[in-house]
């Protein structure tokens, strides 16, 4: 016959518990339990167990043992420890487990018992050493909270982005408290500690006394506190054997029990039960065992998300099950497999005992270009293992280029980082490359990897045109670029030169690298530039006015509006102006200064090459039809029409057109035949016109 | 006149979205500023600015004062600066120097940088080098589309064309690849991509990757716009230097069009007054003309506004009733349209002028004759004289341009005479412009024995096709150029050519045509692949956009432009040009 309930036993009045092994642990323990630091893991994660930690009566050459085991019991590591003293171990909630020594030191070690980083919670611990500590966990992540051997409180309230925080001195302390915990709230860490009948509140600025809603009186001292998961209760167990269950404000009470034991308890924490969703506390003594809950609480907490359970299952290196998971919720890809697989490769790259060849073909048979997996975090996984060459195997697979540049400076292989931003086509990140390389080699060496990379080459050209001039000059005389260095010294005879000298010498190099960049033209040009600037400067000196900066052109103009033909000529002698050229200028001139007199003399000094249909044009249009009518009978026959037209002599026009039996010609003179006078002349054309096809 | 689009063209996308969130991304970054400011804009910005968020909206978001980014110090007085600039490396300076000024008297102020359409790390640099990055905070305003009209997005960065084509600089492309990853995020994706040029092909491939790495956004997405097109400026240089002869190129190439608006001075408005005119399709009557030849324009306008006297002539003799139903109900449509009128008939007038001055006719002559490969030795004649005679320095650059390109480069003798020449007219300084214009492919000398090839005679086998033809005089110029071929070709539109790809490839200058199908499921409707997006990187003009909204017209197509900026032969010769510092 079976009973069932043979093995449950009353606890109080309504309820009943029974015993039973869920795992059998593998640890073999020489010692008592209590003799040990243990910390277990949040949300079924492992526990971690300090073995023979140092107590007075054990030699000093016995090292402790630092073993990690799941919570179902099976080891995940053992470790020699070999630092200093132990005060307090707890987990983050990245299951990274931090021993905080004495001497204020915190080694942070992964589940596998490897050892990530450490820190320190400040020098001040050095000399104080620490009395106690206590890992917690906000919204920020994990933080830890010391009380140092001067009775000082300091804390972090986040350990991967660690501000070390030096709690205010709580007024009259002499020794350490008789219990203490640090509280979160409002999103800051704070520190609760009672001292005597006094309860604390220590934050970044002020130490306060406060008390609990309620508190029954008569407490002489506050013999042990604990504060719930979630840090919204408080429960306070008091030398009258008084228990005070409240919010974590203080300010409300949920419940009180008196349970007449004033033994202080050797531990007291929170639970639920299961069924009512109660909030309890768990008292425990040495040989009893206490349950006290009154606290209803109706939020049911779902702190675990799946990517977090992921998490969990690869850092346990349960990847199978991790993407068997996946699939089955269908997540998708980049959220789930993907991610699995990154971590994987991320834990492959550290098996050293494999050659770097089968490491990377093997990443690469599993990952293949599975959308999400990112081959140069692996390869910076790799990178931080001391794994280089299989870092830059893995950066291979990796095929956004711009992805694999930042590693690559890391490991100092700066042209090859060059080549793959150029490839990527971002300008910045080519840039920001070229700022490293220029720091890392020498000049020469800088503008020989330049030369070879003409992309990178332009855009820092770019930059250098507008920020560092001296160094563009450089990099032209480095690629023998004549030419461009000619180009230069001419924009530098401009921009930087105020003096003539000055800028003759910049034109005058400028013209010596034209030269051997084989540019003739170039710089021919530019020595009759220079001659142009002396002869400008002289002109100035000499006449007054402005000339420097003209064109040749321009200069003459200027001349002959000053009344000076002579050196006019002379100019246009000197520098081959050719004659059309001349004609134009000099026509212009003179007719803006409506010099009619001296224009008809230069009409008739020689034969004009440009004909004298721009003389027409230029009279009439400075309104001056009589010395337009002088020019208009020595236009030659092809433009005759025109110029009469131009005149306004609409009856002559018709008579050349049709001498000249020209119908575009005929046309011409028609369309200008508007006014009632010209009615003749268009019948006349219309008469030839006729005539003409009649023929 | 412009006649109507047919019945089956697929309607346009709305644009007016991008304005939107360029708005809301603005005041977001304005607000990241709390309390009054005032604003320091670079002249450059001011004009698309205006577009996106006028004065009072502004000023809601506590902006103070407004200034220009200019070279004097500044007088603000303010506690906090906002500066919204273009990535360029003299803007850093001009703010380290405010900023030191400050420090100098013991000042301190909040500095907020706000770079359009994107910072660059050079800009950085150059703050931490005048040492006050950790006093300036840096952001973005990712505005690269402006829609200047229903079919017409800009970006606005003329100085595109001279940073890529001239320099080798190839920053601005990954602000395209962005630019057209924000479009297929907002229209969906392209189901056909093609692309002429090395920027087309660079562009393609770094939007891929954008693409690629928000995949899923636009996965699932039905495509609005079908065909999208690539094209490289460098691939046609001689429809962008010829003289335009639509009424918006001209309009464009005669008082400048900015930023979609163009100031009518006091000779096109008859008053002392200058005019401020926004011109795109929502102006009905510059609608009808601006893709018309502009010897058709004036007698359209005329009979427009014949038209319009005739209604308002319906007046008289009406009763008192029909009298307030006019004016309640007719007048006002009346009176705008005759506000347009009048501005156009004005524009008209003053380009008529001016043209007349500078003997257009001679001008388009000569330019016909070039693109026809008549006539050399008077062509070369005619722009010597030009240059002997000071017209005007960027015409001069422009012709001697254009009979580079369309012969191959110059003989030697010519090509020393008309840069001599030049030089003398214009000032010694051009020597510089020369060498920009030799490394842009856009002013060469011939080589030795290198005359017409037999490629080159295909060109004028090209401009003689048939279809082409067909195409009213005024684009008959264009049938030759070759972003208007590639696409017809393409979308076989004109009748294939004779000549096969590779010569044509060769003819374009380029070395690669990308070709790809983007996605694999046809999810594309036929309308959506009745919508064309052509992309003009480095610039394109209004009549290439004419000339395409022609093509569409004709055929059921829509067109829509992109262009890094609107631009046209004066702008690209001015990019080319170096003027003395």
């Amino acid at each position: 016959m079976d009973c069932y309930t043979a093995n449950w036993n009353p606890l109080g009045d309504s309820a009943f518990y029974r015993k039973y092994e869920l795992y059998s642990m593998d640890w073999d323990l020489k010692e008592e339990l209590r003799d040990c630091l243990v910390a277990a893991a949040p949300y079924g994660g492992p526990i971690a167990l300090l073995r023979n930690p140092w107590r007075k009566e054990k030699a000093a050459s016995v090292r402790p043992v630092l073993e990690i085991y799941s919570a179902s019991g099976l080891p995940l590591a053992s470790l020699l420890w070999k630092s200093g003293t132990v005060v307090s171990l707890g987990w983050s909630a990245e299951e990274e487990l931090l021993c905080v020594q004495e001497d204020g030191g915190v080694l942070v070690y992964g589940l596998h018992g490897d050892f990530r980083r450490h820190f320190s919670m400040g020098n001040e611990v050095l000399q104080n050493r620490i009395l106690d500590a206590r890992i917690f966990h906000t919204e920020f992540g994990s933080g830890v909270a010391i009380l140092t051997g001067a009775h000082r409180f300091i804390l972090s309230a986040n350990v991967s982005d660690l501000k070390l925080r030096r709690m205010p001195e709580v007024p009259g302390l002499q020794g350490a408290p008789t219990c203490w915990t640090a509280l979160c709230q409002d999103r800051v860490a704070h520190i609760l500690l009672a001292v005597g009948p006094d309860l604390y509140l220590l934050d970044q600025s002020a130490c306060s006394a406060v008390t609990p809603f309620g508190l029954a009186p008569g407490v002489s001292s506050f013999l042990q506190m604990a504060v719930s998961f979630t840090y919204r209760h408080l429960a306070l167990f008091t030398d009258t054997g008084y228990i005070w269950m409240g919010t974590a404000s203080l300010k409300e009470k949920l419940c009180e029990f008196n349970c007449n034991i004033r033994a202080p308890p050797k531990q007291m924490v929170w639970c639920s039960r299961p069924r009512s969703k109660e909030r309890a506390v768990v008292v425990a003594w040495e040989r009893r065992l206490m349950v006290v809950g009154d606290a209803p609480e109706s939020i049911q907490y779902k702190q675990l998300t799946i990517q977090v359970l992921l998490d969990r299952l690869v850092l346990r290196r349960l990847y199978p099950l991790a993407i068997q998971i996946c699939e089955y919720l269908r997540l998708p890809e980049v959220q789930g497999v993907s991610r699995i697989l990154a971590h994987w490769a991320c834990y492959k790259v550290q098996q050293k005992d494999v050659s770097d060849e089968d490491v990377a073909r093997a990443i690469n048979q599993k990952l293949g270009d599975t959308p999400g997996v990112s081959y140069s975090d692996i390869a910076a996984r790799a990178y931080g293992c001391g794994r280089t060459e299989l870092a830059i195997k893995l950066l291979e697979y990796e095929p956004r280029s711009g992805e694999q540049v930042p590693l690559l400076l890391k490991m100092k292989r700066s042209k090859l980082a060059l080549s793959k931003a150029i490839e990527s086509g971002d300008t910045d990140l080519v840039f920001t490359v070229l700022l490293h390389l220029k720091n890392e080699l020498n000049r020469g060496d800088f503008f020989m990897t330049l030369r070879n990379q003409p992309m990178a080459l332009s855009l820092y050209r770019q930059f250098c045109k507008h920020q560092e001039l001296e160094t563009l000059k450089d990099l032209y005389n480095q690629d023998d670029n004549h030419q461009e260095l000619g180009s230069f010294h001419i924009r530098a005879s401009y921009a930087a030169e105020e003096r003539i000298e000055g800028r003759v010498a910049a034109l005058q190099t400028a013209a010596d690298a034209f030269y051997k960049a084989k540019n003739e033209f170039a710089a021919k040009a530019t020595e009759d530039q220079m001659r142009l600037l002396r002869l400008q400067r002289r002109l100035e000196d000499e006449l007054g006015g402005r000339f420097l900066d003209l064109s040749l052109h321009d200069t003459v103009t200027t001349l002959i509006l000053g009344g000076h033909n002579k050196r006019a000529e002379q100019l246009a002698r000197d520098f081959r102006i050719p004659d059309k050229r001349l004609w134009w200028l000099k026509l212009t001139a003179l007719a803006d200064l409506e010099d009619w007199e001296e224009l008809e003399k230069f009409s008739k000094s020689k034969k004009s090459p440009i004909g004298y249909l721009p003389f027409v044009e230029i009279c009439m249009k400075q309104h001056n039809k009589y010395e337009a009518k002088k020019y208009a009978s020595r236009v030659g026959p092809e433009q005759k029409v025109k110029a009469l037209l131009l005149v306004g002599d609409v009856a002559q026009a018709a008579d050349v057109a049709i001498e000249h039996r020209n119908e575009a010609e005929l046309s011409l003179v028609l369309s200008h035949c508007t006014g009632a006078t010209d009615g003749a002349t268009a019948d006349k054309i219309q008469r030839a016109r006729a005539q003409a096809q009649k023929k | 006149m412009a006649f109507p689009h047919r019945l089956d063209a697929p309607e346009l996308p709305d644009f007016s979205m991008l304005k939107r969130l360029a708005r809301d991304q603005l005041i977001y970054l304005l607000e990241q500023l709390p309390g009054k400011k005032d604003l320091f804009i670079e002249a450059d910005l001011m004009s698309p600015l205006d577009r996106i968020a006028n004065v009072s909206i502004l000023k809601q978001h506590e902006v103070d004062k407004l200034y220009k980014v200019e070279n004097k110090p500044a007088v603000s007085s303010s506690e906090q600066l906002c500066f919204l600039v273009r990535p360029r490396i003299k803007n850093m300076r001009y703010v380290a120097s405010l900023v030191n000024a400050d420090k100098l008297a013991g000042r301190t102020r909040k500095y907020k940088v706000i770079f359009s359409p994107q910072k660059f790390h050079a800009c950085e640099m150059v703050l931490e080098e005048e040492g006050v990055y950790g006093d300036v905070s840096c952001d973005e305003w990712a505005f690269s589309l402006l829609p200047l009209d229903v079919d017409l997005l800009s970006m606005e960065l003329p100085e595109f064309f001279r940073d890529y084509f001239l320099e080798g600089d190839q920053r601005w492309i990954n602000t395209v690849a962005q630019a057209l990853h924000l479009l297929s995020t907002l229209y969906g994706p392209f189901p056909n991509c093609y692309g002429i040029g090395r920027c087309a092909k660079m562009s393609y491939e770094l939007w891929r990757i954008l693409e690629q790495e928000e995949d899923g956004e636009t996965k699932g997405r039905r495509p609005e716009i079908g065909h999208i097109f690539l094209l490289d400026r460098d691939v046609d240089f001689v429809t962008a230097l010829c003289s335009q002869v639509v009424y918006e190129g001209l309009v464009d190439d005669t008082f400048r069009i900015k930023c979609g608006s163009v100031d009518f001075g006091p000779e096109v408005t008859s008053s002392d007054r200058s005019l401020k005119v926004l011109l795109n399709a929502e102006d009905k009557v510059f609608n009808e003309i601006r893709n018309e030849h502009f010897s058709n324009v004036f007698g359209f306008l005329s009979q427009k506004a014949r038209n319009l006297q005739a209604q308002y002539d319906r007046r008289r003799g009406m009763d008192i009733k029909q009298m307030k139903n006019f004016v309640s109900q007719e007048l006002k449509g009346l009176k705008q349209e005759h506000r347009l009128l009048s501005v156009h008939i004005g524009a008209c007038e003053s380009i008529m002028k001016k043209k007349t001055k500078q003997d257009f006719q001679e001008l388009i002559k000569t330019e016909h004759a070039l693109l026809e490969g008549f006539n050399i030795r008077e062509s070369t004649s005619y722009i010597e004289e030009h240059i002997d005679r000071q017209v005007s320095p960027i015409e001069s650059l422009r012709l001697m341009c254009l009979l580079s390109i369309t012969e191959n480069g110059l003989i030697p003798k010519d090509y020393r005479s008309l840069k001599t020449q030049y030089l003398q007219s214009y000032g010694p300084e051009h020597l510089l412009t020369f060498s920009n214009l030799r490394r842009a492919g856009l002013l060469t000398e011939q080589a030795p024995g290198d005359t017409l090839t037999a490629v080159e005679s295909k060109v004028s086998k090209l401009v003689t096709d048939k279809a082409a033809g067909k195409i009213t005089d005024a684009f008959s110029s264009l049938a030759k150029r070759s972003n208007f071929r590639a696409i017809s070709k393409k979308l076989n539109l004109v009748r294939r050519i004779g000549t096969d790809r590779a010569a044509v490839l060769r003819l374009l200058n380029c070395s690669e045509l990308a070709f790809t199908d983007m996605t694999k499921e046809d999810k594309a409707s036929s309308e959506s692949l009745r919508l064309i997006l052509v992309v003009f990187l480095g610039g394109c003009t209004f009549s290439e956009i004419s000339a395409l909204r022609f093509l569409g017209r004709e055929k059921g197509y829509r067109f829509i432009f992109l262009t890094t900026a609107v631009t046209n032969s004066a702008r690209l010769m001015e990019a080319m040009s170096e003027v003395k510092a």
